[in-house]
């Protein structure tokens, strides 16, 4: 629950990101919120709105804007995920999402890095930094200075699980793996972006063209903690409706349903080299605004309804 | 039956015939992965303590757990016994079971008795318990040491901290939850 002072913090912060993207040219939009079909994704469970679905993510939409001919677009929006409560979870959230034609993942993360830096610079003693500029969270002191740190999933499965990742991914224990023993290591004295995936863990992510088993995906982590998502966007429809497909079958195999969503994939090839990301905005404003969990960064949290 | 997703922090549930409770839950689901249920829990009869990650498929069965109304009657060969204040019916717990709660049971006083089906597991004290001071040795006037409290042991045997101003054969109120002292009771 937010104080009024944390209102006003959160507010500025807002306004922030929204100059920062406006001052780079980007155009600011606001797709609906409740859809007919969602993109298949088995680990997401949608909330249902009569026969339509709230949106789990706002990328369906912008990436139809971007086949419209949109060049730079940016949307700072709600999204519903079910059966998501937790410390950094709540299942109604907010997500900055933004996509920039012509780039790919590494210019995006230079960008995310810069919109976290600019954030820091405009509100210098509002934020918990020190003197040096360091980021006091949780008991940790975090060095935002840029430029920060680049890791591949292989190379940090390596250093801190002690494991190859072609075990893990044999095993299927990607995810605990990477939860109990590669994130708590993440982002600790500096920030990190986590790189290059599992091409099996990148559903709309491109194919690397140096490795065609990782997909051009990267997720930011400061101190430990999981931020933004982003990809070198996969434009290939046919790839897309065969990766798709494969999503369908497992969610059609636990019993739920899914459909093709046919009117994104129509618009997809008009879509062009892209990257695009998704940054939780309620966890960053955690971090920004010195809190332990989410709820110390948003208006009202579930059970306060 | 609960799923994954009924876990937190109190939930009681049943793994292997046993009943478990969750004492820490963190909730985690790397971008786009699957849900992580990362709990600890204590055996509700053991008190072993473990830790486990459980997928959101995960199901577990309730516990018949229950909790009823009990009088203490006796102790004998470490075995203390319990009567319904209802039915009459009698049981017992064994001094393991009662671990710490024996410092501050007495005589006739009435607890919860936690069952599991029909076994008896636990018991809960009451928050408050009056009990006698039996052993405190009077408080040297002058006394330079700096200390505002001093030590003595109860009916039960229990060891505390205390005002100085309490003495043998006074009836103090003790916490159950911090075994902390409260207050003198006149009776």
């Amino acid at each position: 629950m937010l104080s009024v002072h944390g209102l006003q913090q959160r507010s500025d912060l807002l306004q922030a990101i929204r100059s920062f993207f406006i001052e780079r040219a980007y155009i600011e939009v606001d797709t609906p919120h409740r859809l007919p079909v969602l993109i298949p994704e088995s680990n997401l469970i949608p909330f249902t709105s009569e026969s339509w679905f709230l949106q789990t993510s706002p990328e369906l939409c912008m990436k139809r804007l971007l086949a419209r001919g949109c060049t730079q677009i940016f949307q700072i929006c709600h999204c519903f995920r079910k059966e998501e409560n937790g410390r950094f979870h709540q299942s109604e959230f907010s997500m900055l999402e933004w996509y920039h034609k012509d780039w790919n993942y590494f210019d995006l993360m230079q960008e995310c890095e810069d919109l976290v830096v600019a954030l820091c610079q405009r509100f210098p003693g509002m934020l918990p930094l020190d003197a040096d500029g360091m980021l006091n969270w949780a008991g940790e002191r975090i060095s935002l200075a840029p430029p920060w740190d680049r890791l591949s999933v292989a190379e940090a499965f390596q250093r801190y699980a002690e494991t190859e990742l072609d075990e893990v991914l044999a095993k299927g224990s990607f995810d605990e793996v990477l939860v109990t023993a590669v994130e708590p290591h993440l982002g600790r004295s500096r920030p990190v972006f986590l790189y290059d995936y599992p091409i099996e863990l990148g559903s709309l992510a491109r194919c690397s063209q140096k490795n065609n088993r990782v997909a051009e995906r990267f997720e930011l982590y400061i101190g430990g903690v999981e931020l933004a998502n982003g990809f070198s966007e996969l434009v290939d429809p046919q790839e897309q409706r065969r990766r798709f497909r494969h999503e369908i079958k497992t969610l059609r195999s636990e019993g739920r349903e899914a459909v093709m969503p046919e009117k994104f994939l129509a618009d997809l090839s008009k879509v062009g080299e892209t990257a695009g990301i998704a940054l939780g905005l309620d966890r960053l404003f955690m971090l920004l605004m010195g809190g332990i969990d989410i709820a110390a960064a948003i208006p009202f949290i579930f059970e306060e309804l | 039956m609960y799923t994954a997703s009924d876990l937190r922090k109190g939930l009681k549930i049943q793994i292997d015939g046993e009943p478990y409770i969750v004492t820490e839950f963190d909730f985690s689901k790397p971008g786009k992965g699957q849900a992580l249920y990362r709990t600890k829990m204590r055996n509700m009869i053991t008190g072993v303590q473990f830790t486990q990650t459980y997928r959101s498929n995960d199901k577990f069965e309730r516990p018949n757990l229950e909790e009823r109304n009990m009088q203490f009657l006796y102790a004998q060969d470490e075995e203390y016994h319990f009567m319904d204040t209802v039915s009459y019916e009698q049981i017992f717990l064994t001094k393991e079971q009662l671990g710490d709660n024996l410092n501050f049971l007495v005589d006739n006083m009435e607890v919860q008795v936690l069952f599991f089906g029909e076994r008896p597991i636990d018991i809960t004290l009451p928050t408050f318990v009056n009990l006698e001071v039996t052993v405190a040795e009077p408080w040297a006037k002058g006394d330079t040491s700096g200390t505002d409290t001093k030590p003595v042991t109860v009916q039960t045997g229990f060891q505390l901290q205390v005002p100085p101003f309490v003495n043998q054969g006074d009836k103090i109120q003790i916490d159950t939850r911090t075994g902390s002292y409260i207050t003198r009771v006149k009776e």
